[in-house]
């Protein structure tokens, strides 16, 4: 289980989270929607020990990742796999070799057993051929499917995706929504999905909380927030200018 | 047009003086910070080259990177030095009847000063900002986070091959230079301008010894060690995307260039 207790980050002068408090449940995908500059991207860094928050804490099975260094954050950071929002992949490598790094860094394994692994998960996004392709000769779809065959290869119990679908055409956000899905099924990780697609993040979360000026305001199923009467919830979801929310 | 009264005056220059101190302030912090960063970078980089596991390939990658890809540059840089020397030498030395002191002005100019720096300077050019733009790039894709989340230490994983590439690189490339640019004062004294190969090389084995040579090479292991770090370092720390990728590396050429310069000053004056 993740807990966010009163989480306070801030950039300069800038405030970008102001006493965050969240729980993420084993097992759930939770999606956390927002604005843009809303702080959701710093609030899954923090997650993952990227960046430290100035206040609170933030429990990973108990555990402040907050007050861990070294060789005990390595440990706690073997837990995670993430999804960055432009994929991240290592570019000088092949798509094969992305994958393959996390085993061939942190396991003992074979070479013939890493590269069976890498095969079978490549082949589980759905780009069996294109192990031998660079990076820059991928699409926006193949990259993020690559990025996610990475992170999923260490079969790690937390994921955390940053915008997994932005850039994507609509029937590509599908396709990486449902591959999220069937690989939540298959490996039954815990899943944190930072996300602008509205409404069809909804279908793949278990849960979903609105964050809004460095504060979580609303938290719920899909179906809580789909019926949520307040105004900015409201506003949020239909993307209406009028409103609440100041839209520049 | 309204007049500014004397004590509105007084508050606009007490204002002034205060933001003047303020930004002078602010700098001062930066620069602390910023050194601060840098030193930190340094120790992080060279103790990890003592804890396993000791990525020789990624050290050998950078080694072949830095060195064997630079050679053709430096063997040209080493010869057409030497050659320049030579010819200047004679010149100069022909007024006092002195040729044949051109073999030892050539080697020593070259192991002791000119060696190591060209050396550095065109390793620097070359490598070192390909070194920055790599870094700076893998920084703004996120792949540098990319590798702490995959719980791979960034530093050990790539500031330090780089550091232990650069030690070993430029004492062997700057060897290189030496001995090409001596060929080159030949090429030049002995076969263009007939100073006697007996007397080239004779007084340059009287006259050059361990100690000149011993100069160089810790003048090469600094440089190598300046280069690599500052490169590295500007790199690690790039911002905003590709123009930032372009102002660190432009700023890694430039700053290690001129603490590479300052350095020879330093060594001169102590060895």
């Amino acid at each position: 289980m993740i807990q966010v207790k009163d989480v306070y980050r801030s950039f300069g002068t800038q405030q970008v989270l102001k006493g965050v408090n969240l729980q993420v449940q084993q097992g759930e995908i939770m999606a956390i929607v927002g604005r843009s500059g809303s702080g959701k991207t710093v609030l899954l860094k923090l997650l993952i020990g990227l960046i430290r928050p100035q206040r609170g804490e933030i429990l990973i099975e108990g555990e402040d990742i907050c007050q861990l260094y070294g060789r005990r954050l390595d440990k706690m950071r073997e837990r995670f796999g993430m999804l960055f929002q432009g994929g991240a992949l290592f570019d000088s490598m092949t798509v094969f070799d992305n994958v393959a790094f996390p085993l061939r860094e942190k396991t003992k394994l074979s070479s013939a057993e890493i590269a069976a692994q890498a095969e079978k998960m490549l082949e589980s996004v759905g780009l069996a051929d294109m192990g031998y392709k660079f990076p820059a000769e991928l699409s926006g779809g193949m990259k993020k499917r690559a990025a996610l065959a990475r992170a999923l290869i260490t079969a790690p119990s937390i994921i955390l995706f940053d915008e997994p679908t932005t850039g994507l055409d609509p029937i590509l956000v599908r396709a990486i929504h449902q591959l999220i899905v069937d690989t939540h099924r298959t490996f039954g990780y815990t899943a944190v999905l930072v996300s602008h697609e509205i409404p069809e993040v909804f279908e793949i979360a278990t849960r979903v909380a609105m964050i809004h000026e460095g504060r979580i305001i609303e938290e719920g199923t899909p179906q809580d927030i789909l019926q949520s009467t307040d105004p900015l919830i409201r506003q949020f979801i239909e993307g209406k200018l009028e409103g609440p929310i100041r839209p520049i | 047009m309204q007049r500014v009264q004397p004590t509105q005056w007084k508050v606009q220059s007490v204002s002034l003086m205060v933001t003047f101190l303020e930004t002078l302030g602010q700098k001062a912090i930066d620069g602390l910070a910023s050194m601060g960063r840098m030193l930190n970078l340094l120790i992080a980089g060279l103790l990890w080259a003592f804890v396993p596991p000791f990525r020789l390939r990624r050290i050998l990658r950078q080694i072949h990177f830095m060195g064997w890809r630079s050679l053709l540059v430096v063997v040209l840089t080493g010869v057409f030095t030497g050659m320049v020397l030579g010819l200047q030498g004679y010149y100069t030395l022909n007024k006092f009847g002195a040729t044949a002191m051109l073999g030892p002005a050539v080697a020593i100019s070259l192991i002791r000063e000119i060696g190591p720096v060209l050396c550095a300077l065109v390793v620097t050019g070359r490598a070192g900002s390909a070194m920055a733009a790599e870094i700076g790039i893998m920084r703004i894709t996120d792949q540098i986070d990319a590798l702490a989340v995959m719980a791979l230490n960034p530093v050990k994983y790539l500031v330090t091959p780089n550091i232990v590439a650069g030690l070993v690189t430029l004492p062997l490339l700057t060897a290189i230079v030496d001995v090409v640019g001596i060929y080159g004062g030949y090429v030049v004294g002995v076969l263009l301008l007939g100073v006697g190969q007996g007397v080239y090389f004779g007084e340059m084995q009287n006259l050059v010894g361990m100690h000149d040579i011993e100069i160089g090479f810790y003048k090469s292991l600094s440089f190598g060690l300046i280069m690599s770090w500052i490169c590295c370092y500007k790199g690690y720390h790039t911002r905003y995307g590709a123009e930032g990728v372009s102002k660190a590396t432009t700023e890694a050429v430039v700053m290690s260039s001129v603490w590479i310069l300052i350095c020879d000053y330093f060594w001169t004056s102590v060895l």
